[in-house]
C-alpha cells in the first residue's frame, strides 16, 4: 500500500517534538504511523454534511474560576526549583539557548 | 512609479488581573524569580488549567472599548512549540474562535480622521522570561501564563504617521478602560508591525516584511519609514522583497534580516482539550458594557461643554487616564476647572518632565491642588504666592497650612488696607495732583508704594479698588 506519510514527513515531525531517531527507527515508525493514517482514513466514510466540527469532548461548558491570586508558599517553589535539573539563585539554569525565538530578548 | 504603504499592526497588551490566566498565581512584577508560581505555570503532568473568569471579562470589555463584535462561543486552542520559556511545549491562546472580531477605531493624522478595523482580538497567556549567557540561558516562569490581549489591526494603515496614530488611540482607550496600563517600557504593550508596498492602481498587496517586539512608538515610526523606502528600493531596481522577518536596529537606524529557521512556523494547532467550550450570554456583555468606564472622547466632549475648557485643554487632560482622573477628582474637591486644567497642563506637566516621573507616583493630589486653587479663587494667595505653595503641595503639604505657615497670606481685609491707603495717599500729594491730571501712571506708582508697605502681601483687586475709590474722593 503506497504510504500515507513519508520518511522526511516523519523526521520533520520529529524534529518539532525534539526526538532524533536512528535509521531503523525512522523505517519502521513511518510504517506504523502510514497504518495510523490509514485507520483515521476510515472516518471519511462517516457523512459529516452539516455537522459542526466538535472542539470538545467534554459536555462540561464554561468552566472559570473568580479572578483570586494564590500564591504558593516558599516551600512550594522551592520544591518545584528542586526539581528541576539545575538552579541558579532561584532561577532554572538551563544550556544557553541560541536559535532565535520570539522572545525579543 | 508611486507606491502605496499597507501596513499592519499586531499589538499585545498585558492584563493587570490579579491572577494568571489559567493558573492562579498572583500577576506580579519585581518578586523572586520563580516565586509566582505553581505546578499549572510549570506544566507539571496531570495539571489542569481553569481559565481565569476575569480575563474573559476584561477581553469583552476591550473588544466593546475598540467597537468590535463579541463571539458568543469560543474555544481555545492549542499552540505547539518548544522553547524553554514556556514548559508546558504549548500556548493555550485563540486561533479559530477570537473572543472579538471586526472592530474599528478612529485615528487623526494631519487634521483627517480615519477609521482603521480591527480584525480580531485573542485571548493567551504570556510566555516566562530568559537571561542568556554565553553559556547558560536562566529561566524565570513568573511572567509564564500572565494574560495578554493580541489585538490584530486590518491592513488599513497606510504610512508610519497612521500607525503611530493608531497606536496612541489604541494605548488611549484600552488605558482609560483600566484593564492593562500598556506601558511599552515596561512591556505591557508590544508591536508587532507588518509592512508591505504596491504600485498605486495595483490590485495585489505586495510581498510583507514583518518586524517583531519594536519598543517605542518612535521606533515603530522610524523602522516603518525604513522598511518603505527600502522596499520603494529595491522595488525600483527590479529586485524583489523576500518575505521574511526583521529585526530593527535602534544603534544604526536600519532593519535587518533574522535567520529564521525553516518550518519554524509548523505550530500544528488543535482544539485545547483541557478548557471545555466557553458560551457567553448577551446578560453578561450588556453588565460588563454597563460597567465600562467613560472614553477618552466622551471625556473631552464633557469637558468642554460642562466645565468650560477649550478643545485643546480637553485634549491635553485626556492623553493619559492618570491625568483626567487627577483633574476630575481635583474639580470634584471644589477646583475652579479652568485654573485646575492649567496647573495640571503646565506646572505640572513640566514638573513631571523634569522628575521624569508619572503623576501618582508624586505626593500631589488632587485634594491639595484644588485646595490651593480655592486660595487662589478667594484671594487668600497671590499667584506669586501660589508658586511657593505650588512647591509645597509637591512636597505633600496641605495648602492652607503651608501658606499660613510660610507668611503666604494675602492682605484683603478692607477694614485694614484702608489705612495704609489713606497713609500713602497723605505721603504723596504730587501723585493725586498728577491723577486729576489725567496721569494714570500716579496709580500705578501709588499701588507700589501700597504694595511696599505691606511687603507684597496686598491683594492687589482689593488695593486698586480701596485705592481709586479715595482718589476719586480727592
Amino acid at each position: 500500500m503506497a504510504s500515507k506519510i513519508t520518511e522526511q514527513q516523519v523526521e520533520h515531525v520529529a524534529e518539532l517534538a525534539k526526538l532524533e531517531f536512528k535509521d531503523e527507527e525512522l523505517t519502521k515508525f513511518t510504517t506504523q504511523l502510514g497504518s495510523i493514517i490509514d485507520m483515521f482514513e476510515d472516518l471519511t466514510n462517516v457523512d459529516t454534511d452539516g455537522v459542526e466540527p466538535m472542539t470538545s469532548a467534554s459536555d462540561r461548558e464554561n468552566v472559570m474560576r473568580e479572578d483570586k491570586a494564590v500564591k504558593s508558599s516558599k516551600e512550594e517553589t522551592d520544591a518545584l526549583l528542586n526539581n528541576a535539573p539545575d538552579t541558579d539563585d532561584g532561577y532554572i539554569k538551563v544550556p544557553a539557548i541560541i536559535d532565535e525565538s520570539e522572545d525579543g530578548e | 512609479m508611486n507606491f502605496e504603504t499597507t501596513i499592519g499592526l499586531e499589538v499585545h497588551v498585558e492584563l493587570k488581573t490579579n491572577s494568571k490566566i489559567y493558573s492562579p498565581s498572583p500577576v506580579e512584577y519585581g518578586d523572586q524569580p520563580n516565586r509566582n508560581t505553581n505546578v499549572i505555570d510549570w506544566g507539571y503532568p496531570g495539571v489542569l488549567p481553569t481559565l481565569n473568569k476575569g480575563v474573559v471579562r476584561d477581553g469583552i470589555m476591550a473588544g466593546l472599548a475598540l467597537h468590535a463584535q463579541i463571539a458568543r462561543h469560543m474555544h481555545f486552542d492549542r499552540k505547539n512549540y518548544f522553547y524553554p520559556d514556556n514548559p508546558k511545549a504549548y500556548q493555550i491562546t485563540q486561533s479559530e474562535t477570537p473572543i472579538a472580531h471586526d472592530g474599528w477605531i478612529e485615528i487623526e493624522v494631519d487634521g483627517k480622521k480615519k477609521k482603521i478595523g480591527i480584525a480580531e482580538m485573542h485571548i493567551e497567556e504570556d510566555a516566562g522570561k530568559n537571561t542568556h549567557t554565553s553559556k547558560y540561558s536562566y529561566v524565570d516562569l513568573n511572567r509564564q501564563g500572565t494574560p495578554l490581549i493580541e489585538i490584530v489591526s486590518k491592513p488599513d494603515i497606510a504610512s508610519p504617521e497612521e500607525a503611530v496614530a493608531y497606536l496612541e488611540a489604541l494605548r488611549q482607550r484600552i488605558q482609560f478602560t483600566g484593564i492593562s496600563d500598556v506601558k511599552m517600557e515596561e512591556g505591557s504593550m508590544r508591536v508587532d508591525t507588518n509592512i508591505s508596498i504596491r504600485p498605486v492602481g495595483s490590485d495585489k498587496f505586495g510581498t510583507k516584511t514583518e518586524m517583531k517586539n519594536i519598543n517605542s512608538f518612535n521606533y515603530v515610526r522610524k523602522a516603518l519609514e525604513f522598511e518603505q523606502k527600502r522596499h520603494q528600493n529595491v522595488l525600483l531596481s527590479g529586485g524583489h522583497i523576500a518575505q521574511e522577518t526583521r529585526r530593527y536596529d535602534e544603534a544604526t537606524g536600519e532593519t535587518i534580516s533574522m535567520r529564521t529557521k525553516e518550518g519554524s512556523d509548523d505550530y500544528r494547532y488543535f482544539p485545547e482539550p483541557d478548557i471545555p467550550d466557553l458560551n457567553v450570554d448577551q446578560k453578561w456583555i450588556d453588565e460588563i458594557e454597563s460597567e465600562m468606564p467613560e472614553m477618552p472622547g466622551e471625556r473631552r466632549a464633557h469637558y468642554v461643554k460642562d466645565l468650560g475648557l477649550t478643545d485643546y485643554d480637553a485634549m491635553v487632560l485626556t492623553q493619559t487616564k492618570e491625568m483626567s482622573d487627577f483633574f476630575e477628582e481635583a474639580v470634584k474637591d471644589g477646583g475652579d476647572p479652568k485654573r485646575v486644567a492649567n496647573y495640571l497642563m503646565n506646572d505640572v506637566n513640566s514638573y513631571l518632565n523634569d522628575k521624569q516621573v508619572d503623576l501618582p507616583d508624586t505626593k500631589l493630589t488632587p485634594v491639595n491642588l484644588a485646595g490651593m486653587v480655592k486660595l487662589i479663587e478667594d484671594g487668600t494667595i497671590s499667584s506669586k504666592m501660589a508658586k511657593k505653595v505650588f512647591k509645597g503641595i509637591l512636597d505633600g503639604e496641605e495648602p492652607s497650612a503651608y501658606a499660613k505657615e510660610h507668611g503666604l497670606v494675602q492682605l484683603s481685609d478692607p477694614a485694614q488696607l484702608q489705612p495704609i491707603v489713606d497713609d500713602v495717599l497723605a505721603n504723596n500729594e504730587q501723585s493725586i495732583e498728577d491723577f486729576k491730571n489725567g496721569k494714570d501712571r500716579a496709580v500705578g506708582y501709588l499701588m507700589g508704594q501700597i504694595m511696599k508697605q505691606t511687603r507684597g502681601k496686598a491683594n492687589p483687586q482689593v488695593v486698586t479698588k480701596l485705592l481709586m475709590k479715595s482718589l476719586n474722593a480727592k
